[in-house]
């Protein structure tokens, strides 16, 4: 498991990251932790002639916490959990980043590499459009933002161009209950179906609702049906299989290691429903 | 000289048997100090690595080595016609076949080693791997040993005779081309006749699923030959390297004198390095050639895909009793799958092991046994992985049979086993199967065990859960995982036990230096069961000098007696009894030169604690310590100076330890997930060494059992690729994984180890595969569940509850 031999660049600003990309394009690839990256390329499935180390380019970490919430790119998810105000205005960062990988791999993977890594096992993708955030992402003609909604189109490919660089991802200070579920085979692992739930509850109704599945398609599943299940009724039994029975409708999980697809239809069910029933509890 | 010290305190002093001495080997291990073979670095030292085969079955047409000769650093490419007139293109197995050290023509695993490139490191063998070009034709791939017996492909033409039927193999003649041996214990016709005509019967098919030992380092080598003085050196992740030392001399032609085989720090082997593999001999070659120093290491991949697989049994049995529950005969069937080479690690005699101790801990009167190896298109191996000689298999089955007996009989399955315990007054015990247990004791544990964790509170709590359930209140189900086990170790008696001809006994070398401390070398090698720690207390207590005070070395053939190895838990029952009898020797000399000092006759004298006293005038003695030193300062009449022994034991019999082990799980019906809320092991290891280091071994093997039975197995698609060639797929616990153990004791000395001790390192993985699995299977019982085979991994405990109905 030794990668193929490649140039490493580090440079100090995003003006040398993007040169470097413009340079050499499809053989250039931006790296921030490195933990989905390396293992590919040690896998000889990515080749990557010219690396592009983001560790020394200023600007690209730190959360923001106001009404709208923004992390920086090379944010990692360790500095996610650490970080208190963002536990309060957003809970549901720190419940799916403690369920991402372990400690160690948490020390390095940042949320950008997660995001724009297009893998559909990664959990910040489907969280993402759960919050409905969008990613900042700059290139040679400047910056512009993408909705986490639009962002995948099929495992490994999203709407960023290869010579853009992600450099944050920003969101509304989410309200009301919220829950990440996850099960897995055993810490570290990718997710055989994940929920993440955002509800708003006014009186004994819903108000509003945002449902995404992980690891059940070749990208995140944002279930609009789903959600709007949910809205204007009490998240009773009937609304809670409504929506399950929705979302059941756009996720197309394939076998794997991990399971037959009866299975994680399932499994996802089980899980899309212990989540809504713990964000209400929440809300 | 006043003894100001008290008797007890002089015990203490020496941290002997029964003491939970702190482990001397973990300061190194816990600073990051060990020396492992890759920390290995010698001037010159070149790297070689494989190039595998994508495919699991294949003609190789061609393969052009010259673009790869073109990558930098690359200095050569040794291919099977390379090696073929030095007739090293393949090599012996352990079980009497041949394996490929280089594809000779067809391939027959993925993975296989194609070609070996010699580089200046390890990243440009990396790139001249992918430099080379083989072109391959594939072929039909088999990966169902039932098929293989009834297919028309013939995997190995080698074994296949000229009049095209297939040639007799190791262990005799042989049905099918795919087909290797098929091995019998027992009586056929009174088994037969004793189920016929019995008033129950139980019948069950089972598969033990393929897995990997996974030790944390993997295999690797450093071969240095050097060409001025002759000497080839060889340090490897070798558990047997006196073995290694003799197979490399009689495949080489190199002198034994010439070989030095040193093991160094061994990160775990679990079995997976008891074998020789392709990477040695193409090290040892490539260093010929060089005449550089040529290191290999294998990466997780290569070692999860080639190297050393383990279990892969499919399982029939018939399970007869009377109508109260006593058994009157078993009879087992075994289709082992063994891969593309028979390269099983098992004594020359027994090509399934000890699988014939599948009578487990059951007074069995009559019973049956055959296996079928059969040849697959996946990688050879067939390793005891933690465990001795296909043990976990044989007591898996046993303990699943006895579930299903209950179930059969309507019976709680705690009574079924009580009912059928060979009693403590039938040891020695001749199993219906052709072993003599040395002795047990398995009422006392069982009741101990059944009180330890409230059994039937257990079971009152479990019918409650079951009407919860039903009445829609919980999801969970509860299951009640019992095994008592009865393992079979320490191999072997020289009279039935050999590995190529080679005995299997122990040795161990004592010197005593003059100022009172020791040295001690033993055959075996520790790969992290602590033998540094634990022999010095053997030896402490038998020569009265502190543990602190001897060093305990390993894995050198340059300076170490011969052994065999460490695997099959038999370091304590063999070296460790060469330990306590060379630690007589010197007793018996010290006995001699203590009488002179002072001055009575030899049968005057006696041992106690660290010296010799005079018999009924205890003030007069001389301590170990003073007689070391005049062993090497008096010229002492009639014995020759020094204070040295050597012992090779040749035990006279397997021991035979044994354990009661109860799991208490929940398990999740709609994700199949299972929380193991109560794990309690109770072990009977005979006398115990150091209690802390068994408890680390207890905890271990139950790990490496959980692990096997919820989700760790080597998966092939029908292409033959391997599923779960990686971390990510291949299932390895992490603490958060891992339930607390609660571990527990009965002490049953084995009668004829001078010590009594057992061995325990196996134990818990053997008895705690049938423990996680049979819990399981319980929670479904009343459910109608007989069987279902593991790994009881997320999916496939939803299937069953899926299949169950519980669902809908
Ligand atoms: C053992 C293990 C278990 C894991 N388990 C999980 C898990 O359960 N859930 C989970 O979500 N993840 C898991 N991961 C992945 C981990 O979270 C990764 O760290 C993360 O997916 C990628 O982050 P990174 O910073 O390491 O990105 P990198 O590996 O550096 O990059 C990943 C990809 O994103 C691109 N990229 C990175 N940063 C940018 C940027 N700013 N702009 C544009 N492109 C960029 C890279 O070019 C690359 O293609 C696991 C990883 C390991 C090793």
């Amino acid at each position: 498991m030794i990668p193929a031999a490649f140039e490493y660049h580090r440079p100090s600003d995003m003006s040398g990251v993007l040169a470097i990309l413009q340079e050499h394009g499809d053989d250039a690839r931006v790296m921030a932790g490195g933990h989905s990256l390396i293992p590919m390329m040690k896998l000889r499935m990515a080749e990557v002639p010219h690396l592009i180390d983001l560790q020394d380019v200023g600007g690209l970490s730190g959360i923001m916490v106001g009404d709208t919430i923004t992390i920086g790119a090379m944010t990692t998810q360790a500095d996610i959990i650490d970080n208190d105000a963002l536990a309060a205005a957003a809970p549901i960062m720190r419940e799916a980043a403690l369920q991402i990988a372990d400690p160690q791999v948490r020390y390095m993977g940042t949320v950008g590499g997660n995001v724009a890594n297009g893998d559909p096992g990664n959990d910040m993708p489907g969280l993402m459009q759960c919050l409905d955030a969008s990613f900042t992402v700059v290139g040679p003609d400047g910056e512009r933002s993408i909705p986490a909604r639009d962002f995948y189109e099929a495992a490994y490919m999203t709407a960023r161009e290869d010579d853009e660089v992600l450099t944050a991802v920003s969101f509304a200070k989410p309200a009301g209950g919220y829950a990440y579920e996850k099960q897995k085979r055993k810490i570290g692992d990718y997710a055989t179906a994940a929920a993440a739930v955002q509800i708003v509850k006014d009186g004994g109704t819903c108000v509003s609702a945002a449902i995404a599945m992980t690891n059940l398609s070749d990208t995140p599943v944002y279930s609009q049906a789903a959600s709007a299940a949910l809205v204007g009724t009490s998240v009773d039994e009937a609304a809670v299989k409504a929506a399950v029975a929705a979302m059941l409708g756009d996720i197309d999980p394939v076998e794997d290691n991990r399971g037959p697809v009866a299975f994680k239809r399932h499994v996802a069910g089980v899980i899309l429903a212990r989540a809504i029933e713990r964000a209400w509890s929440r809300a | 000289m006043k003894d100001e010290v008290t008797r007890e305190e002089r015990i203490d002093n020496l941290k002997g048997m029964g003491c939970s001495r702190k482990r001397v080997e973990d300061a190194r291990f816990t600073q990051g100090k060990g020396n492992y073979v890759d920390d290995i670095k010698l001037d010159g030292m070149l790297f070689g690595d494989f190039v595998r085969s994508p495919y699991a079955h294949a003609n190789i047409k061609n393969i052009d080595t010259s673009a790869a000769l073109e990558v930098p650093g690359v200095l050569a490419v040794l291919t099977a016609k390379d090696l073929e007139p030095l007739a090293l293109h393949w090599m012996p197995t352990l079980a009497g076949d041949k394996q490929m050290v280089l594809a000779d023509g067809k391939v027959l695993f993925q993975g296989q080693e194609v070609a070996y490139v010699v580089a200046t490191d390890r990243y440009a063998a990396a790139d001249g791997i992918e430099a080379v070009e083989v072109e391959y034709e594939e072929l039909e791939v088999l990966v169902d040993p039932f098929k293989a017996m009834e297919s028309d492909v013939v995997l190995r033409p080698d074994t296949v005779g000229e009049d095209g039927k297939p040639a007799d193999g190791a262990h005799g003649p042989r049905k099918h081309h795919n087909h290797i041996f098929t091995w019998e214990a027992g009586d056929k016709e009174p088994t037969e006749q004793a189920i016929g005509a019995s008033e129950v019967v139980a019948e069950e098919f089972m598969y033990y699923h393929r897995t990997h030992p996974c030790p944390l380092e993997t295999c690797g080598c450093v071969a240095s030959m050097d060409k001025v003085n002759g000497k080839l050196t060889i340090w490897g992740t070798f558990q047997a390297p006196h073995a290694i030392r003799t197979v490399v001399s009689l495949i080489s032609g190199i002198e034994e004198h010439n070989i030095r085989v040193i093991s160094p720090d061994i990160g775990g082997g679990f079995g997976n390095k008891v074998g020789a593999y392709p990477g040695y001999v193409c090290s040892v070659v490539a260093s010929i050639v060089t005449g550089k120093p040529v290191k290999w290491i294998e990466d997780r991949m290569d070692n999860l895909m080639t190297t050393a697989f383990a279990r892969d049994y499919w399982m029939k049995g018939r399970i007869s009793a009377t109508k109260e529950g006593k058994i009157t005969g078993l009879h087992c069937h075994v289709t082992a799958d063994h891969g593309g080479f028979d390269a099983c690690a098992d004594p020359t005699k027994f090509p399934a092991g000890f699988m014939n101790i599948c009578t487990g801990s059951y007074d069995i009167p009559t019973a049956y046994l055959e296996v079928d190896g059969v040849y697959t298109n996946k990688a050879p191996g067939g390793v005891s992985y933690r465990c001795s000689f296909r043990v976990t298999e044989a007591v898996y089955f046993i303990e699943r049979m006895i579930e299903v007996l209950a179930i059969e009989l309507n019976m709680d399955a705690a009574k079924l086993r009580e009912i059928n315990f060979i009693r403590k007054e039938q040891f020695p015990y001749k199993a219906a199967l052709g072993w003599e247990y040395d002795s047990g004791d398995y009422h006392t544990a069982w009741k101990k065990a059944m009180d330890a964790v409230d059994y039937d509170g257990l079971r009152a709590e479990q019918a409650q859960r079951i009407e919860d359930f039903k009445a829609g209140k919980t999801r969970k189900l509860m299951g009640i995982g019992l095994t008592h086990f009865t393992e079979i170790v320490g191999a072997g008696p020289v009279k039935n036990c050999d590995i190529l001809g080679l005995g299997m006994f122990d040795s161990c070398e004592i010197r005593i230096h003059p100022t009172g401390s020791a040295i001690a070398r033993l055959g075996t090698i520790s790969q992290g069961q602590g033998h540094a720690t634990t022999f010095a207390q053997i030896l402490a207590s038998e020569i009265g000098l502190p543990a602190d005070s001897i060093t305990i070395e390993e894995g050198d053939t340059d300076t170490a007696p011969y052994g065999l190895g460490t695997y099959g838990s038999r370091s304590t029952p063999v070296a460790g009894a060469a330990t306590a009898m060379a630690g007589r020797k010197i007793r018996a000399k010290a006995q001699m030169i203590a009488a002179y000092l002072l001055e009575v006759h030899d049968d005057d004298v006696e041992f106690d604690v660290d010296r010799f006293a005079v018999k009924g005038a205890p003030e007069r003695f001389k301590t170990m310590k003073e007689i070391a030193f005049a062993a090497y300062n008096q010229a002492i009449p009639g014995i020759e100076p020094g204070l040295e022994a050597v012992s090779y034991y040749d035990p006279p019999n397997m021991t035979y330890p044994f354990g009661a082990y109860v799991c208490v799980m929940d398990i999740d019906v709609d994700t199949g997930v299972p929380e193991i809320r109560r794990f309690y092991a109770l072990d009977d290891c005979g006398t115990r060494i150091n209690p802390m280091v068994i408890e680390g071994q207890i905890h271990g093997g139950l790990t490496e059992a959980l692990a096997v039975a919820l989700g760790q197995e080597i998966a092939y698609d029908d292409m033959g690729n391997v599923k779960t060639g990686t971390l990510m797929d291949f299932f390895l616990p992490t603490a958060w994984e891992v339930p607390n153990y609660e571990t527990d004791h009965t002490v049953t000395p084995s009668p004829h180890h001078p010590i009594g001790a057992k061995g325990v390192g196996e134990s818990p993985h053997v008895g705690g595969v049938p423990c996680f699995s049979n819990a399981v299977h319980d929670a479904f019982r009343a459910f109608g569940l007989r069987q279902t085979n593991m790994p009881h991994d997320h999916w496939r405990i939803w299937r069953t509850a899926n299949e169950l109905g519980l669902h809908d």
